[in-house]
């Protein structure tokens, strides 16, 4: 017996050596399959933006859609009033407001209305402001980070100051400055002009340094001075070398101004530096509805939501910008 | 005119004349002395090789040939005549109509001197647009030409392409058609090949020394690898510590050295003959420290063939048997005096700077 067992080990050794030999191959082809499949799989969870990313491009597309469409959209007239709906709403004390979804604020104006002109008005003031912030503070981050020394130490200090004092503080004080010419009785620049102009002066700061920090690393690569040794002159080398390179960095951290701004608006609202509060805009909405925050918290709720969504939704647009513009670097 | 025809004629042939060219940079620790008092004189349609191992110079002076330098913290002496015209002290705006149109640069590594956000195409007919007043149909036209030229297969797809979607090879190619869009007269390759695989560098070298001889331009080859100038350049120009040591034809270099650092970069180089796991020689030691160089031959202390002469007293560019031959050693390789120093050296049981 013991003999039977001796002779039978090998046999079934042999079986399992070929049952062995076996498997590698077939773990082979599987390999082979996963690797064929493997790099689709990635490039497609590559170019797939997924839903976090599709839900904000949605929710911008929803909301810019109906800032633009808001004169022709059959909504209220959102200076219109309708007593019986003040303070009526979702989560109020006095109940909802039968035909009008968002219901009403305290002087019975149409909540949904003013959301949607409200939201034309923020994004009109926080887009034109940060494109000033844009445009103005990526000049100076260009030539501070191409031309280095002394005018990058100029443009660096004068960049710094700026970035010292409290934005919030520095656009109240400007906004303040624009709105009330000095010898003229309630001249000044129209409070909407001054808004913009505040919070673009507000942005230069942070685009110009992101620019100057962007430029400063890509003017430093080869090409740029191969493109020297071409002949190229420094604007075109700055236009067309740097900046190209330069711009997906400066468009990303420009979506989070607008989502900057939009609450710097709400802000400005606040302390009473926004415009007027008959044009909605979502930071006055706030601003109005905070003295009765318990009985009617819809009226706050309503355009803080929104900004909330906004502000996410660019957020999470300045990643897809800055991942989409990475593709081309590490393309390999 | 037969005693002012030799006076004229050189000087007029000669593209390029540099005459004690010396560039030294302004640091915290000193004064570097990276390039100092090189002489050469290139000609149209030739090939001059400049070897040299790393921080021997030669990259600062190309760069100083092309006016490429800083402004600050640099300091730049000496006479550079490029084609009849004094360049050495040239500001980058005097500069910009030599840049791409006379005088062209190819970079060492290909991955970065191309703009990745910018099509080839685009690359080349940017520089061509510079400095020719051609249409843009022209322009592209002019560039698919070129990448022919640098033997890119398939240049009509390429022009559309960007560059991280070609191979190292074939960027380097596209850098040299860009430095050619203009058809300079002088062209600078500041080492071409390091970047590069093994496997294309003698290609990337065959495209250079073809578009070379079709164009007659002037070529100056930067590299530290003698086998790349080996049967490529016409002349040579060994550089170390910032210093020219030894200049020769290519023939008389390779077979009648005197410089005992050209003999030791050769040795340094593997030969295919020996057998498996042969040591290979190195030179020991590193290159000077360039803020405070030696007082004598500043490879002294790396040398076998050191006496106590080279230490103190630094030799001159001396002229050899052979003309156009210059070195500068006091012991120098194949002379008697040379021989004796190393078998001195050796009875001594020095290895290296006498030591």
């Amino acid at each position: 017996m013991p003999d039977e067992s001796m002779t039978g080990d090998p046999m079934r050794g042999l079986v399992g050596e070929a049952v062995g030999r076996g498997t590698p191959v077939d773990a082979g082809t599987i390999d082979m399959a996963a690797v064929e499949t493997g790099p689709e799989v990635r490039r497609r969870k590559k170019k797939g933006l997924g839903v976090a990313a599709w839900l904000s491009i949605g929710w911008i597309v929803l909301v810019v859609g109906l800032a633009i469409l808001a004169p022709v959209l059959p909504i209220d007239d959102p200076r219109a009033i309708t007593t019986d709906i003040a303070r009526r709403g979702p989560l109020a004390d006095a109940g909802t407001a039968p035909g009008h979804l968002l219901g009403g604020d305290f002087n019975g104006r149409d909540m949904l209305s003013r959301l949607i002109w409200g939201g034309r008005t923020t994004l009109v003031v926080a887009t034109l402001a940060v494109i000033i912030g844009f445009v103005l503070g990526g000049i100076l981050g260009l030539i501070g980070g191409y031309f280095r020394g002394k005018v990058d130490v100029v443009v660096s200090l004068v960049l710094d100051v700026f970035l010292a004092i409290p934005a919030v503080i520095l656009a109240l004080a400007l906004v303040t400055i624009l709105r009330t010419q000095p010898g003229t009785k309630g001249g000044g620049l129209d409070p909407e002009v001054a808004l913009i102009l505040a919070l673009g002066f507000v942005s230069i700061p942070v685009l110009g340094r992101i620019t100057r920090a962007s430029t400063l690393s890509w003017s430093q690569r080869e090409f740029v001075l191969a493109a020297r040794a071409q002949g190229a002159k420094h604007r075109r080398i700055i236009s067309r070398e740097v900046l190209p390179n330069v711009l997906p960095a400066m468009l990303s951290i420009a979506l989070l101004g607008i989502a900057v701004a939009i609450v710097a608006e709400g802000t400005l609202a606040i302390l009473g530096a926004s415009v007027e509060t008959d044009t909605p805009t979502w930071g006055n909405m706030i601003a109005i509805g905070r003295t009765a925050l318990q009985r009617a918290p819809h009226v706050v709720f309503e355009p803080a939501l929104c900004i909330f969504f906004t502000v996410l939704a660019l957020n999470m647009l300045g990643d897809v910008v800055r991942s989409k513009f990475d593709v081309r670097e590490g393309g390999l | 005119m037969s005693a002012e025809s030799p006076s004229t004629v050189p000087s007029s042939t000669a593209l390029l004349e540099v005459t004690d060219v010396a560039t030294w940079f302004d640091t915290d620790r000193g004064l570097v002395h990276a390039v100092d008092g090189v002489s050469f004189t290139l000609e149209r349609g030739r090939t001059l090789g400049i070897v040299g191992e790393s921080g021997s110079g030669k990259t600062v002076l190309s760069r100083s040939i092309m006016g490429l330098l800083p402004k600050k913290g640099v300091v730049r002496q000496g006479s550079i005549m490029f084609d009849g015209a004094e360049i050495g002290s040239a500001s980058p705006k005097e500069m910009r109509k030599y840049w791409g149109a006379s005088m062209a640069m190819v970079f060492q590594d290909p991955m970065t001197a191309l703009n990745p956000v910018m099509k080839i195409g685009k690359q080349i007919t940017e520089s061509i647009t510079t400095h020719l007043d051609v249409t843009r149909s022209f322009a592209r036209e002019l560039a698919v030409s070129l990448l022919e030229s640098v033997r890119v297969p398939d240049p009509e797809r390429r022009m559309d392409e960007y560059p991280h979607q070609l191979s190292g090879g074939l960027r380097q190619r596209v850098c040299i058609a860009v430095a050619l869009a203009c058809g300079p007269q002088l062209l600078l390759a500041d080492e071409p090949t390091t970047a590069l695989d093994v496997t294309v560098q003698a290609q990337v070298l065959d495209v250079l020394e073809a578009q070379q001889r079709e164009r007659f331009m002037a070529l100056l080859l930067v590299t530290h690898d003698l086998g790349v100038v080996a049967g490529r350049a016409d002349e040579v120009l060994v550089m170390y510590a910032g210093q020219v040591v030894e200049k020769a034809s290519t023939a008389t270099l390779f077979s009648d050295m005197k410089m005992p650092y050209t003999e030791a970069l050769l040795h340094s180089i593997p030969k295919i003959a020996e057998p498996s796991h042969t040591r290979l020689t190195a030179i020991p030691g590193r290159p000077p420290d360039l803020v405070d160089p030696p007082t004598g031959c500043r490879f002294a202390a790396r040398c076998v063939y050191a006496q106590d002469r080279c230490r103190e007293e630094q030799p001159p560019l001396r002229p050899g048997v052979v003309p156009g031959h210059e070195f500068r050693c006091w012991f120098p390789v194949g002379t008697p005096e040379g021989a004796e120093a190393l078998a001195r050296n050796q009875a001594a049981g020095a290895v290296a700077g006498g030591k």
